[in-house]
């Protein structure tokens, strides 16, 4: 029971940052993108690849990854970005389903239907994290997931975020103010492709092997619902989103009543989630996350933390005299 | 000096020839109206200039430079600034927010792209954000709206929504300004106070190019006028050759009197 707890909140972990990834796109940037499946399969199979025909440690695959995802990310966008709301979503869902099509078909390098198994246990620094102690690959997991979490927040709230921003509100003022909106988007892309390619790598070194049937159509579904559910524009919604999604199609198993539930019964109810949310709460559980402006500046993680290590501190100091 | 000059301009719609042949200019420093009856292709030689749409054929100087067929951004980049008729905030985002997106390009470094200033951004949050945001208050200040700071855009009455766009124009530091009907929607008081705005954003050396239907404001602020009816420039001149040329009060106030 707890250790399939464990599994619940490592796979949130692996799907986070795919939804951190798809907020990118779609909370911030506005862009229905159904893609994420897709990179999230280049990522894995970057990863088993690497490490099982070449020989490659685990870590030293994610950064290939993460750009060989945000390459192809950039490569779709270039010609889809042009188009709108559905149209992209559309494109987008095609694009995903051939880059799965192409990894089932492409044998001698993807081993095709078979997948590719025996990928190694990551190890760090001669450490080895057995994916079947779930505590030490959850760790790894969340560290992953606060990280990204942590850049990503920084980059919403610079200048670059503001203007992603100011396309999602209106792409014609933004570019009335001296945005480059083509750009933006395509980097928008290429970043929500990244985080996917990072959750790929993780996922396939998680489940030591990988097949095309997990990169479904359904997995970019999951994600769009998990940032709906929790809320666009808000990478903290992000996260809680994945839990609840997660939690959620994993409860039969965990309370042990999985054999009353048809196995579709989960798409049932992510259709019910969607369709709920959209009538009574469009903003999600938490809504779209506002930046504070104070005299001091603006509020940021790194800068948030540091402020609380002084007070610690400054406390600390005064008690010792 | 001519700061702006558009050579035959022209911009067909399929069969509709919205702008026909258009020699407009703009002299530094001064204020030129736009005017001319619904539908004459005001805002579409607005779209023209300011890279919203493409022209068909013709030629558009700005300040030395061909902008003819320049994407908006770098329109934008190079001096010119505009509002919008029907308003186009980002309204989801706060007052301040919105400026804040005007100041995109001015804020950092001149000779670098705004990409790289983007990421640098990335690194120096506190320091670039903060002299962004202080500039972006100044704007505000200028248009009295610095109260509003906080609120969302959307939530802004319609006359400030319209002064806030004309704050966010201004933010990027334009050479040239466009206000497309920037009085459309306000009552006498805010009018006089719009007006009131315009002249001093004039003495801040900025060119401005109005398209207005409230004739009050037009021939009291204007130092030029043009018209346009059908597509095709009809007459230019100071406001008191336009108000006793007859054929602008053939073709756009004289309608006033068969109305009547
Ligand atoms: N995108 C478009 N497609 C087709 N026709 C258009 C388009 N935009 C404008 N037109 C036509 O071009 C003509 C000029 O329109 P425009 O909006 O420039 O007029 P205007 O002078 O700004 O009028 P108003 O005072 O009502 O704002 C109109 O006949 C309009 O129907
Ligand atoms: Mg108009």
């Amino acid at each position: 029971m707890l250790s399939f707890f464990l599994l619940i909140l490592i796979y949130t972990g692996i799907y986070s940052l795919m939804a951190l990834g798809q907020n990118v796109i779609t909370g911030y940037t506005g862009m229905l993108s159904l893609c994420q499946a897709g990179f999230f399969a280049i990522g894995s199979y970057v990863t088993a690849i690497l490490c099982v025909k070449c020989g490659w440690g685990f870590f030293a695959t994610i950064p290939v990854a993460a750009l060989l995802s945000a390459m192809v990310g950039v490569l779709i966008g270039l010609p889809t970005l042009r188009l709108k709301g559905d149209y992209l979503a559309i494109a987008t869902l095609g694009l995903g389903e051939i880059i799965r099509n192409v990894i089932n078909n492409w044998d001698s390098l993807t081993n095709g239907p078979m997948g590719i198994q025996k990928i190694p246990k990551p190890s760090f620094f001669g450490i080895e994290i057995n994916p079947y102690s779930k505590w030490g690959y959850l760790l790894m997991v969340a560290i992953f997931v606060l990280v990204f979490y942590l850049l990503l927040k920084r980059l919403a709230d610079s200048r670059m975020g503001r203007a992603l921003e100011a396309i999602r509100e209106d792409e014609i003022a933004a570019g009335s103010m001296g945005i480059n909106v083509t750009k933006y988007k395509v980097w928008a892309f290429a970043i929500g492709a990244a985080c996917a390619g990072v959750a790929g790598s993780l996922q396939a070194c998680f489940s030591l092997s990988v097949t095309p049937g997990t990169y479904t159509f359904m997995v970019s579904v999951i994600v769009l619902c998990m940032v709906v559910l929790g809320g666009m524009g808000n990478f903290k919604a992000s996260i809680v989103g994945a839990f609840i999604i997660q939690l959620i199609s994993y409860f039969p198993q965990l309370v042990g009543i999985s054999n009353k539930f048809p196995a579709q019964f989960k798409q049932i109810l992510f259709g019910l989630i969607l369709i709920v949310m959209m009538i009574y709460r469009p903003q999600g559980i938490m809504g779209r996350s506002r930046r504070s402006f104070s005299k001091t500046g603006r509020s940021c993680p790194f800068k948030f933390l540091a402020s609380k290590v002084r007070t610690v501190f400054k406390s600390s100091k005064e008690a010792g005299r | 000096m001519r700061i702006l000059e558009t050579q035959k301009l022209t911009r067909a719609f399929g069969g509709v020839i919205a702008v026909n042949q258009v020699d407009f200019y703009a002299e530094k420093g001064l204020i030129t109206g736009l005017i001319g009856p619904n539908g004459a292709g005001k805002t579409t030689l607005f779209n023209n200039i300011t890279g919203l749409d493409q022209c068909t054929s013709g030629k558009v100087v700005f300040d030395g430079h061909d902008i003819t067929k320049l994407p908006a951004y770098k329109i934008s980049r190079l001096g010119i600034a505009r509002t919008f008729q029907n308003i186009r905030l980002f309204k989801e985002l706060s007052v301040v927010e919105n400026v804040m997106i005007g100041r995109h390009y001015k804020s950092g470094d001149p000779n670098k792209g705004r990409f790289a200033e983007a990421l640098k951004s990335y690194f120096k949050l506190e320091s670039s954000e903060k002299t962004i945001y202080e500039d972006s208050i100044k704007w505000l200040s200028f248009l009295e709206l610095e109260k509003a700071a906080d609120e969302d855009a959307k939530n802004l009455p319609y006359g400030l929504q319209r002064e806030l766009e004309i704050a966010r124009a201004l933010a990027t530091e334009p050479k040239l300004l466009f206000l497309d009907e920037p009085a459309a929607g306000m009552n006498p008081q805010e009018t006089d106070h719009l007006m009131m705005i315009i002249r001093k954003i004039r003495d801040l050396g900025i060119t401005i190019v109005l398209i207005e239907h409230d004739m009050k404001l037009v021939m009291n602020i204007c130092d030029s006028i043009t018209v346009l009816s059908y597509g095709q420039k009809i007459a230019q001149g100071t406001p008191a050759e336009i108000k006793s040329d007859p054929i602008v009060i053939e073709a756009y106030l004289g309608k006033e009197d068969e109305d009547e």
